[in-house]
């Protein structure tokens, strides 16, 4: 089992700034080629994980972590991990889509150039198969050179997803990426994550149990910052072991 | 109680009516049988339709919630099992329903010999019933174990029938018939206690979210 293992939290706790204990000692793993759910009420601290697998808290000082994440056989909170690295090995997508200001073709080739990627005809071989990696390329391919802000909020969703793609990424983190979309798109980006587990290992955070139930391939409920229950998706939903995980996804909380 | 919860309940006591109305059937198709009560095997097959129009409508009532309430974890398990139990059940009715009509046939003719194993297993595959539909209820474990261990016992009453008869038959070919009818009657009371069986099965399944069909007890053949 361990070998199949893409990323770990071990003994995880995290504190916001001011002290407030986010989670108390979580262990989760993400397995490779797979999708991980985490799914809990409002507030359980499951977009708090997510935002540590890439270390995103870093981005207001005060925040502290404990414990361990292990990626690639190392742990990714110690100090000389270098963070802007990590961020291009584990991309993230949020729940509003969020194109940079810029053409189609710009917005994928950023983070390219970022890795020292120039040449015209190689940055676009890697945006034209970031694109199509992100089932966008027939609808964007005749206006590449159009603002983002032109395309509709389900493709501006993927156009984000082809930009995370483009650098690459080992591990995708997705928090809640379908809250802002209507079913159809809803529906593409859910068929997209399927097929993306191929090639990377892809943790969702949802409150939609619907699409972890879906889409998920294991499931982590949290609460008040634990993880309850982690196991296989089908197991979950059909025959949890924990009773605040029955109540949850049954609906009968509290 | 949220919607959802109530539609359950009313599931739930649609399930049990169903259940009472087997039980019934089991009950009245033997003692047509013993007490040669012509009418009283008459009611048994007519109201038989009766049990099957709640299967549908028991049918109906869990693909509607499974489809509009996306029913998870121990709903999903007991909409599923009520499912499973309704087809179950309605089969023990036919099986009633069948018992009866031998009763009509067998009423016609003198009495080959006086029912004592018969009713006795009508006794045991009539309680199984009652137990397995109280263990779904309660969601007792134990009840549907007990219920699958006394199985064997119905088995054992239809091979003991079986043996006797074929002496009649053998002593008599003029019973023959008679004697036929008869071992149908305990293979129709070893069928409902095979259901009820069944039934204990899936109600393992709603309690421990495990299934446990097709698996061999210790000490027990395969099936």
């Amino acid at each position: 089992m361990a070998d199949t293992v893409e990323i770990q939290a071990k003994a995880l706790n995290f504190y916001y700034a001011g002290n407030v204990h986010s989670l108390k000692q979580v262990n989760v793993p993400a397995h490779k080629n797979a999708v991980t759910a985490l799914i809990g009420p409002s507030g359980c601290g499951k977009t708090t994980l997510l935002r540590c697998f890439n270390r995103m808290h870093d981005l207001y000082p005060k925040n502290r972590y404990e414990g361990e994440i292990i990626f690639e056989g190392r742990n990714i909170l110690a100090n000389d991990v270098d963070v802007i690295k990590l961020r291009s090995d584990i991309g993230m997508v949020f729940q509003k889509p969020t194109p940079f200001p810029m053409t189609i073709f710009d917005n994928i080739a950023y983070g390219l150039k970022l890795k020292g990627i120039t040449r015209r005809s190689d940055l676009s071989e890697r945006v034209e198969k970031a694109l199509k990696n992100a089932a966008l390329w027939d609808e964007a391919k005749d206006k590449l050179h159009v603002s983002a802000y032109d395309l509709s909020g389900g493709q501006q969703q993927r156009l984000v997803i082809a930009r995370a793609l483009a650098v690459e990424p080992h591990v995708l983190l997705f928090d809640e990426p379908s809250s802002a979309l209507d079913p159809i798109s809803t529906g593409k980006i859910e068929e997209l994550i399927v097929q993306l587990k191929h090639n990377v290992t892809i943790i969702i955070v949802t409150h939609n149990m619907q699409q972890a139930a879906r889409i998920s391939d294991w499931t982590g409920f949290m609460m008040l910052g634990e993880l309850i229950e982690f196991g296989r998706t089908d197991k979950m939903f059909t025959a949890p072991s924990e009773k605040l995980t029955e109540d949850y996804i049954t609906g009968r909380f509290g | 109680m949220s919607i959802f919860d109530e539609e359950l309940m009313r599931l739930k006591e649609k399930v049990l009516l169903m259940g009472s109305m087997v039980e019934t059937a089991i009950k009245d198709s033997v003692r047509a049988l013993v007490d040669r009560d012509n009418q009283l095997a008459k009611n048994v097959i007519e109201n038989d339709h009766q049990i099957n129009t709640l299967d549908s409508e028991i049918d109906e009532e869990c693909i509607k919630l499974i489809a509009l309430m996306q029913p998870k974890a121990g709903d999903l398990r007991f909409i599923t099992t009520a499912m499973k139990i309704t087809t179950d059940l309605e089969r023990m009715g036919d099986m009633a329903a069948n018992i009866a009509e031998r009763a009509l046939e067998l009423n016609e003719e003198p009495i080959l010999k006086p029912y004592i194993d018969i009713p006795r297993m009508r006794e045991i595959a009539q309680a199984m019933t009652r137990d397995v539909l109280d263990a779904f209820v309660k969601g007792d474990k134990k009840l549907a174990m007990d219920v699958i261990m006394r199985d064997d016992e119905v088995d054992d009453l239809r091979n003991a029938i079986l043996k006797e008869l074929v002496f009649f038959m053998v002593q008599d070919p003029s019973t023959v018939t008679r004697a036929m009818k008869i071992i149908f009657v305990a293979q129709y009371l070893e069928r409902i206690a095979d259901h009820a069986t069944n039934i204990a099965e899936m109600v393992i399944y709603l309690v421990a979210g495990k299934l446990i069909r097709h698996m061999t007890l210790p000490g027990e053949g395969t099936k």
